[in-house]
C-alpha cells in the first residue's frame, strides 16, 4: 500500500502536566522525562516532518509549557517551514514566555477549558487557582495578538456551562472554539461513570451548538464533537488511519493516532531507531488499518466506509475486543444496542468519583 | 453574496500562504486547516495585501485573465466571503 504525505503532525513534547484531568488523552503508562526526546531530537523529527509532506505541528503534552526549551521548540519547527500551534493549558506561560513565543514565531495557540468558572475548571483540573491563571494568559495572548481557538473539553459534569464557554470565547476574541465531547479512551474510560453524558445532554448540546454556529456565523467558528455513544455512526477516524497524521509521543515513539497503543497487536518505532519517513510509509502499525482492505462486514459492503473509515480502531478494541471490528457505536455493529445501554447506564451512575490523572512526576508552579 | 468595491479583504494573523514543496502547488496555512488553492485561489489570493480594495483586486484580475469583470466580482467575491466566514480572511469595509 502506498501511503500519501500526511498533512499534520502532533508532538506530544512531554507527559509532564501540572493538571490532571481525569479524561486526559495521554496513555495511563505515562513516559518520564529522563526519557523525553532532547531539543536538538525534536528539531531533527520537525525537519523530516516537513520533508515528509507535513504543514501543520500541533505542539501538545502533557502540558508542552512544562518543557523549559518550548521556545526553542517553536523556533525550530518554523525554522522547517511548519505551520505551529501550541495546545496549552496556560499553566507555566507567562507574559514575558509569550512574547518570546511571539517572537519565535508561533502561528496559533489553543488554549484548553476544564470549565467555565473557577470551582468547576479548579476541580475537574485537579489544580488550584488554575482557572485564575488561564484567565490571565487569555489575556496576554489577546494583548499580543495571536490568533486563539478555545477547547472546551465536554463532559457530563460541565456540560450545562456550554453557553458559558461561548460567550467566554467571544470576549476572548478567539476565532475558533473547539467544543469536543470527551472520548471515552485510558484515562476517560476509567472515569466513563462519571464523565459519561446522557442522551438528553448530549441532545441538548447539539442543539445549543447549532444555534450558536447561526448566531455567530463569521464571528466565531464553532467545530464540534458529538457524543458518539449516543450516535447512529461513529466519528470518522481523522481521515482515515495513517492518511493524513501521525503523533510522535516525548519519547519518539510514532503512532498513527495518540491511543494506538492500546491495540495490543501492535508494535511500534521510535524515531531514535529510524526516519519519520521510513516509519510513515512502512511500518506494520501504519499499515495495519490502511485503506480498506482490512475491513470485515458489516463495513467491508457499507457504503459508508470511505466516510467514517469504519469509525475507532481504538474503540473497537476497547468495546469489542477487536480492533479490525465494526466501531461498536456503528448501529451496523451486533453491539450496538448493548453500547448504547452501557452509556446509559454510565450515565446514570450517581455520585461517581472521578480518578484524576497521576504522574509521570508533578510539575510545580515555577519549575518549567 | 458579492463584495462591496471599496471593501479591503486581508489576511489576518496566523494565516499564511505558503509553497508546498512534497505534493507541489500553494497552501492556505491557517488554525486546523491547510487548503490546497487551485491556480484561480491563488490568483486571488496572492493578491491579498491589505491594501488593496476589492475593485481592484478584481480589475488586476480582469486584465491578467481577460475575463469579465462581472464575472470575476462575482467568483472571487464568493471566494472570499465564505473564506471569511471561516474567519481565514478579513473584510475591512
Ligand atoms: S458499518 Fe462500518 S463503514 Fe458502515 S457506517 Fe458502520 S462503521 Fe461506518
Ligand atoms: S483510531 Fe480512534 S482514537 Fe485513533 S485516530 Fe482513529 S478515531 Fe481517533
Amino acid at each position: 500500500m502506498t501511503a500519501r504525505p500526511p498533512i499534520a503532525m502532533l508532538a506530544e513534547l512531554t507527559h509532564r502536566c501540572p493538571l490532571s484531568c481525569p479524561y486526559c488523552s495521554n496513555p495511563v503508562e505515562l513516559a518520564r522525562k529522563e526519557s523525553e526526546l532532547s531539543t536538538a531530537e525534536w528539531a531533527g523529527v520537525f525537519r523530516q516532518a516537513a520533508e515528509l509532506g507535513v504543514l501543520q505541528l500541533h505542539l501538545s503534552g502533557g502540558e508542552p509549557a512544562s518543557r523549559r526549551d518550548l521556545v526553542e521548540l517553536v523556533e525550530a519547527a518554523r525554522e522547517a517551514g511548519l505551520y505551529t500551534n501550541l495546545i496549552t493549558s496556560g499553566i507555566g506561560l507567562t507574559e514575558r514566555r509569550l512574547m518570546a513565543l511571539d517572537a519565535a514565531g508561533l502561528d496559533h495557540i489553543q488554549l484548553s477549558l476544564q470549565g467555565t468558572d473557577a470551582e468547576t475548571a479548579d476541580r475537574i483540573g485537579g489544580y488550584r487557582s488554575g482557572f485564575e491563571r488561564k484567565m490571565a494568559v487569555a489575556a496576554w495572548i489577546g494583548k499580543i495578538g495571536f490568533p486563539l481557538t478555545l477547547n472546551f473539553v465536554m463532559h457530563r459534569q460541565n456540560m450545562h456551562q456550554l453557553p458559558r464557554a461561548l460567550e467566554m470565547a467571544e470576549e476572548m476574541g478567539a476565532r475558533r472554539i473547539e467544543v469536543a465531547t470527551v472520548q471515552f479512551h485510558g484515562w476517560a474510560m476509567l472515569n466513563r461513570g462519571a464523565l459519561m453524558p446522557s442522551l438528553e445532554q448530549a441532545r441538548e448540546a447539539g442543539r445549543i451548538v447549532r444555534e450558536a454556529r447561526e448566531r455567530l456565523k463569521g464571528r466565531l467558528v464553532i467545530d464540534y464533537v458529538p457524543a458518539d455513544y449516543h450516535a447512529k455512526y461513529p466519528k470518522p477516524c481523522m481521515g482515515g488511519w495513517g492518511s493524513t497524521g501521525l503523533n510522535v509521543t516525548p519519547d519518539g515513539i510514532v503512532l498513527p493516532c495518540h491511543a494506538a497503543q492500546t491495540i495490543p497487536s501492535l508494535s511500534f518505532e521510535t524515531v531514535r531507531e529510524k526516519t519519520l519517513g521510513e516509519i510513515w510509509e512502512n511500518s506494520s502499525a501504519f499499515n495495519a488499518f490502511r485503506g480498506t482492505d482490512w475491513m470485515a462486514e458489516p463495513c467491508r459492503s457499507c457504503d459508508r466506509k470511505e466516510a467514517d473509515f469504519g469509525g475507532c480502531r481504538c474503540q473497537a478494541m476497547a468495546l469489542a475486543g477487536d480492533a479490525t471490528a465494526t466501531d461498536p457505536v456503528c448501529i451496523k455493529s451486533p453491539l450496538h444496542g448493548k453500547i448504547h445501554a452501557m452509556a446509559q447506564d454510565w450515565a446514570a451512575e450517581e455520585g461517581a468519583e472521578l480518578t484524576w490523572r497521576t504522574g509521570p512526576e508533578r510539575v510545580l508552579e515555577g519549575q518549567s | 453574496m458579492s463584495l462591496a468595491a471599496a471593501s479591503v479583504p486581508r489576511m489576518p494573523r496566523g494565516v499564511r500562504l505558503q509553497e508546498d514543496r512534497v505534493r507541489g502547488g500553494w497552501v492556505l496555512l491557517a488554525p486546523e486547516r491547510a487548503i490546497a488553492l487551485d491556480a484561480v485561489g491563488l490568483a486571488i489570493i496572492s493578491r491579498i495585501d491589505g491594501a488593496r480594495d476589492f475593485g481592484a483586486i478584481v480589475a488586476d484580475l480582469s486584465e491578467t485573465y481577460g475575463a469579465p469583470e462581472a464575472e470575476i466580482a462575482r467568483d472571487s467575491g464568493e471566494f472570499i466571503a465564505a473564506l471569511a466566514e471561516r474567519r481565514i480572511l478579513e473584510i475591512m469595509v
